[in-house]
């Protein structure tokens, strides 16, 4: 390796590495998250029929892991390198495989590995399977071929790249705290995040207001389920965000019990579920335009249409059935 | 001619722990079919990777061979008209059959003649044979099932491609989008795909691409890098086989190599560093001869030894954080007391319709005195036991436990020790979780016995009251393995409790320190003695014992694990005596006769002054004189004695009879019989066993 990348390199690089690979260039979701997954770049776009290859970065917050900034590798808030295509490709692995190429990670000078890690998040009914990436025995990325998404079977199959950018870019910068690290020319990691680093921690263990938060997370669960049944999948999605944001904040204080938790958790599920419920018919409303093999895009309209009607015929006559039940 | 036939399915990488029952499963599958085929072969060879599962069949057949089956068709009357002439379903059945009427005989068949025709099937090849693999490898299985792409097939890994290669000659079928042909692919970095010529080239064609295919080659190659950097260094290793199967599996082409960490980090317990090292790095650890845990690791890169020292610089970087983050743990949690953590437990829960994890411990506390009472343990054994009892769970809020989970028990025997607790009580506390597997070693110590007993019980009682019963392969809890480990305790230590029908004096003695549960413990409680004998049974035919002795002894109401293990060993001893048979049938005939009596207010006393033979004075004495020395003999020597009535019993039989016209002295005689009855059901159901 020449001269070493930068943080900001590195996400150039990859940036332009994956839009070479048909992958379109989005931009970071406006609203608070733990994951790229949970971005609807990706959680909604997994869902369905229609054909999606996507790249970006996403900012991802993880209140129960900030340190303070005192920590070399724990974040209130990391940066993932988020990669999706949908169906996945044949060559995904050799495709990944190559960005570590550009990024001048030679395959024959390191050791890397495909291990065995399947992904779960069950707040948002999500299941995957797949590898983490080891670099010489540090994990750089998560691997996932999507199998469930918002308790839908998948099909096609995402493929899901996730890029640790901080891990990544300490491996390639040959520094061991991420504070360390150099954003751009002249301006370290330590510049621009240490200070939200610590500010963050100090509010999430020690500041946040606990009644407003929860009384936040049932304002949104309650709007959120309001959108829904208008079909107002997006501004619908955005509270399911923020209730989740919003859960990690109370959980980060120790606010939420365990058995609490998996009540909380439940919520978000059933919210993230009827969402991508939703989402799929709202799409199948606007034809799957993103299908662009005509004959295709007429069959699969044909055939998503079907499913909605059967699935309409059965909740009318259970609707009936209930009906004649109450009477 | 014999053959050789070569099937290769490249896949992504599969798990490592997945690799080698995926080829065995592949063998035994192809195998099968082709046995069902009828094709004969010598011998089929294993190869498997990260990336692939092949086998090389050997001296396989040309073909099946060809047969000559007779097959039956309709009636006469049905296949020709009056006339003679054969009808519709005459033709149809030998066209079906690929003869013509020409071809037809008459066979008669209870008096009815029937159509039939010989027919001569030609063998398939054996190409056209292997054609149907498709569907073999289509229905395999995996623990966890996966699409990709387009596809609805499920599998472990996608399917990239597939080698058939029959000699020399390519058998062609498709899975999805991926057909067979002759072209397989080398090492992922430093090979090359690589066409294969001959089904016998294929190890040697691989080995030139930095693939070693032979499982147990590649093993080898490590274990022997290995030793070679032990004797270059003058170390040591504890070889753990589960990790040297797992690292074997996880490359292609090995090549060891040695790393370090700084020496700081050996004030860590052993335990956390070998787990902060094995698990997340699937590296091995090394020591000096004195058995001392050295700053140095071994790891396995998959590929060659170029660049070698970046790969062992990164990991060596990859454990500082683990390590550091270890450290950190360790220092901090030795800051607060074990009664803090304790009380954190009240937040945590053990199960959602159970209780907190602290409840759960304040129940076996009550459960574990119980059970100390029976076992007459000592003031101090006692008072240990509560101490642990009331702490064995607090490790699980500690930040070392919270990181590596696999260490719970672990860390809780280490923190309590240099939190100053006493070494029994610590070790229970690591003990509690033992046995962890059917075979997993026991609580080598009492107050750990105790508490492993009283624990598993605690939560076979508790999840049973909520409904939630294991069925079928639905045994989230692992309750039958916590239940089997309760019985292999209680196997080794010969303690004679009544665990299996505890429920109704626990939920007194709950309610007596006022800990009565949300749920009611006797909800199901039924249940769990017929579950406790099941699981009586699977230790049983880990035994070898007779199906039969097995039966008889698991047919019991008695709630003590160890009477029962005591009848089975009983039995088996005894089964092939002179005399077993004339003994047993002697009591199994008082066992059939008490079942007739109907005492719904308890057995009464038996009167002596309503016997009318001596017999009866005689049996009446000798149960008599049994049933007061029951308790001071070895359930061996109550079962001799016990034989020793059988004479006494027939002569009983013979001068009485039991069920008398008048009514109080069929009552007297039933009343007897009753009271050796529940003696000799004190060994089961004799009546299941087979005595000739």
């Amino acid at each position: 390796m020449s001269k070493k990348l930068t943080v900001q390199e590195i996400i150039f690089t990859l940036e332009k590495y994956w839009a070479d690979q048909g992958c379109m260039l989005m931009q970071a979701y406006d609203n608070e998250k733990g994951a790229g997954t949970m971005s609807p770049y990706t959680f909604l776009r997994a869902i369905g029929p229609e054909p999606w290859n996507v790249a970006y970065v996403e900012p991802s917050r993880r209140p129960a892991d900030g340190r303070y900034g005192e920590n070399p590798n724990r974040l209130y808030q990391h940066h993932q390198f988020q990669v999706l295509m949908k169906p996945s490709p044949d060559n995904i692995q050799e495709l990944y495989l190559g960005s570590l190429k550009q990024l001048g990670i030679e395959p024959l000078e390191h050791d890397i590995r495909f291990v065995e890690d399947n992904w779960e998040n069950p707040s948002m009914g999500c299941a995957g399977v797949g590898w983490e990436i080891w670099l010489d025995g540090m994990e750089v990325t998560q691997f996932t071929y999507f199998q469930v998404v918002g308790e839908l079977q998948m099909d096609p199959v995402a493929a899901e790249v996730t890029y640790g950018l901080e891990r990544l870019a300490e491996y390639i910068q040959n520094v061991d705290s991420v504070y360390d690290l150099e954003w751009a020319d002249g301006v370290k990691y330590g510049d621009i995040f240490k200070e939200p680093e610590y500010e963050h921690s100090k509010y999430s263990f020690e500041e946040s207001n606990q009644d407003m938060l929860l009384q936040e997370f049932n304002d949104y669960e309650a709007e959120a389920k309001r959108l829904i049944k208008l079909g107002l999948v997006h501004p619908a999605y955005d509270y399911v965000l923020k209730c989740s944001h919003t859960f990690n904040l109370l959980d980060a204080r120790g606010a939420v019990s365990v058995t609490e938790r998996a009540g909380y958790l439940h919520r978000i599920r059933i919210m993230a579920k009827s969402i991508a419920k939703a989402f799929v018919e709202e799409r199948r409303k606007r034809g799957f335009p993103l299908i662009h093999d005509e004959k295709e895009r007429q069959a699969t309209v044909e055939k998503y249409t079907k499913l909605a009607e059967k699935a309409a015929a059965r909740a009318a006559k259970q609707a009936a059935k209930a009906k004649k039940e109450d009477k | 001619m014999a053959h050789s036939y070569l099937l290769e399915i490249g896949l992504e990488e599969m798990p490592a722990h997945v690799v080698t029952p995926s080829i065995k499963q592949l063998h035994e599958r192809v195998a099968q079919y082709l046995k069902e085929q009828r094709i004969d072969f010598a011998k089929i060879q294993e190869f498997a990777t990260p990336r692939r599962l092949a086998l090389l069949i050997t001296g396989l057949a040309d073909k099946q061979p060809d047969v000559n089956e007779s097959v039956k068709g309709p009636a006469k009357k049905i296949a020709q008209d009056a006339d003679g002439n054969w009808t519709k379903a005459a033709i149809g059945f030998t066209r079906g059959q690929g003869v013509s009427v020409d071809d037809i005989e008459f066979k008669e068949i209870k008096g009815v003649e029937y159509v039939y025709v010989e027919k001569h099937v030609d063998g398939k090849p054996v190409a056209e044979v292997l054609h149907g693999l498709k569907d073999v490898i289509e229905a395999m299985n995996f623990p966890t099932m996966m699409k990709w792409g387009r596809h609805s097939l499920q599998f472990v890994r996608p399917i990239r491609w597939l080698v058939s290669l029959l000699d020399d000659e390519v058998v062609p079928f498709s899975i999805l989008d991926v057909t067979a042909g002759r072209m397989t692919r080398g090492h992922r970095f430093l090979g090359h795909d690589v066409e294969i010529k001959h089904a016998e080239d294929y190890e040697a064609e691989l080995n030139n691409d930095f693939v070693i295919a032979n499982q147990k080659q590649r093993k080898n190659l490590i274990k022997s890098q290995i030793d070679e950097i032990l004797a270059e260094n003058d170390w040591i290793i504890d070889w753990d086989e589960d990790l040297l199967e797992e690292v074997n599996n996880l490359v292609e082409w090995p090549t060891s190599f040695a790393g370090s960490f700084d020496e700081k980090y050996l004030v860590l317990p052993e335990e956390v560093l070998i787990t902060s090292m094995k698990d997340n790095q699937r590296f091995f650890c090394v020591r000096d001869h004195e058995g001392k845990l050295l700053p140095h690791f071994i790891a396995v890169r998959n590929g060659n030894s170029d660049y070698l020292e970046n790969v062992i610089k990164g990991n060596e970087r990859v454990l500082v954080p683990r390590l550091e983050d270890a450290k950190f743990f360790y220092e901090e949690d030795q800051k607060i007391t074990i009664d803090q953590y304790v009380a954190r437990l009240k937040k945590v829960s053990f199960h959602d319709k159970i209780s907190s994890m602290y409840d759960k411990m304040a129940r076996t506390a009550v459960l574990a005195q119980l059970l100390g009472q029976k076992l007459n343990l000592s003031d101090e054994e006692m008072a240990d036991l509560d101490r642990a009892a009331h702490i064995y769970k607090f490790d699980l809020t500690t930040q070392m436990v919270g990181e590596f989970a696999e260490l719970q028990g672990v860390m809780g025997e280490i923190y309590a020790k240099l939190l100053g607790e006493k070494a029994d009580v610590a070790a229970a506390i690591k003990e509690h979780y033992m046995p962890i597997s059917a075979e997993g070693e026991l609580p080598a110590g009492k107050i750990g016995a105790v508490l492993a007993i009283a624990d598993k019980l605690d939560s076979i009682i508790s999840f049973f009251a909520v409904d939630m019963i294991p069925s079928g392969s639905n045994d989230p809890y692992a309750l039958r393995r916590q239940a089997y480990g309760i019985v292999r305790i209680i196997a080794a230590r010969g303690w004679h409790l009544p665990v299996m029908g505890m429920a109704a004096e626990f939920a007194e003695a709950l309610a007596a320190q006022g800990l009565t549960p949300e749920f009611d413990v006797l909800h199901n409680a039924e249940q769990v003695h017929a579950f406790f004998l099941d699981r009586l049974k699977q230790f049983f035919n880990t035994q070898d014992l007779r199906y039969d002795v097995i039966d008889a002894v698991v047919d019991t109401k008695s709630d003590d694990i160890a009477n029962v293990l005591a009848a089975a060993e009983t039995l088996d001893a005894h089964k092939d005596d002179d005399g077993f048979k004339e003994d047993v049938e002697a009591l199994t005939r008082v066992l059939r006769i008490a079942k007739k009596a109907d005492f719904k207010d308890g057995v009464p006393a038996v009167d002596p002054a309503k016997f009318q033979n001596p017999s009866e004075t005689e049996l009446f004495d000798l149960v008599a004189s049994l049933n007061k020395k029951w308790d001071t003999q070895t359930l061996a020597q109550n079962f001799a004695d016990l034989r020793a009535m059988a004479p006494a019993i027939t002569n009983y039989f013979e001068e009485n009879m039991i069920m008398d016209k008048d009514e109080s002295i069929r009552s007297n005689r039933l009343a007897l019989l009753q009271q050796l009855a529940d003696d000799v059901y004190a060994l089961g159901n004799l009546d299941k066993l087979i005595v000739k």
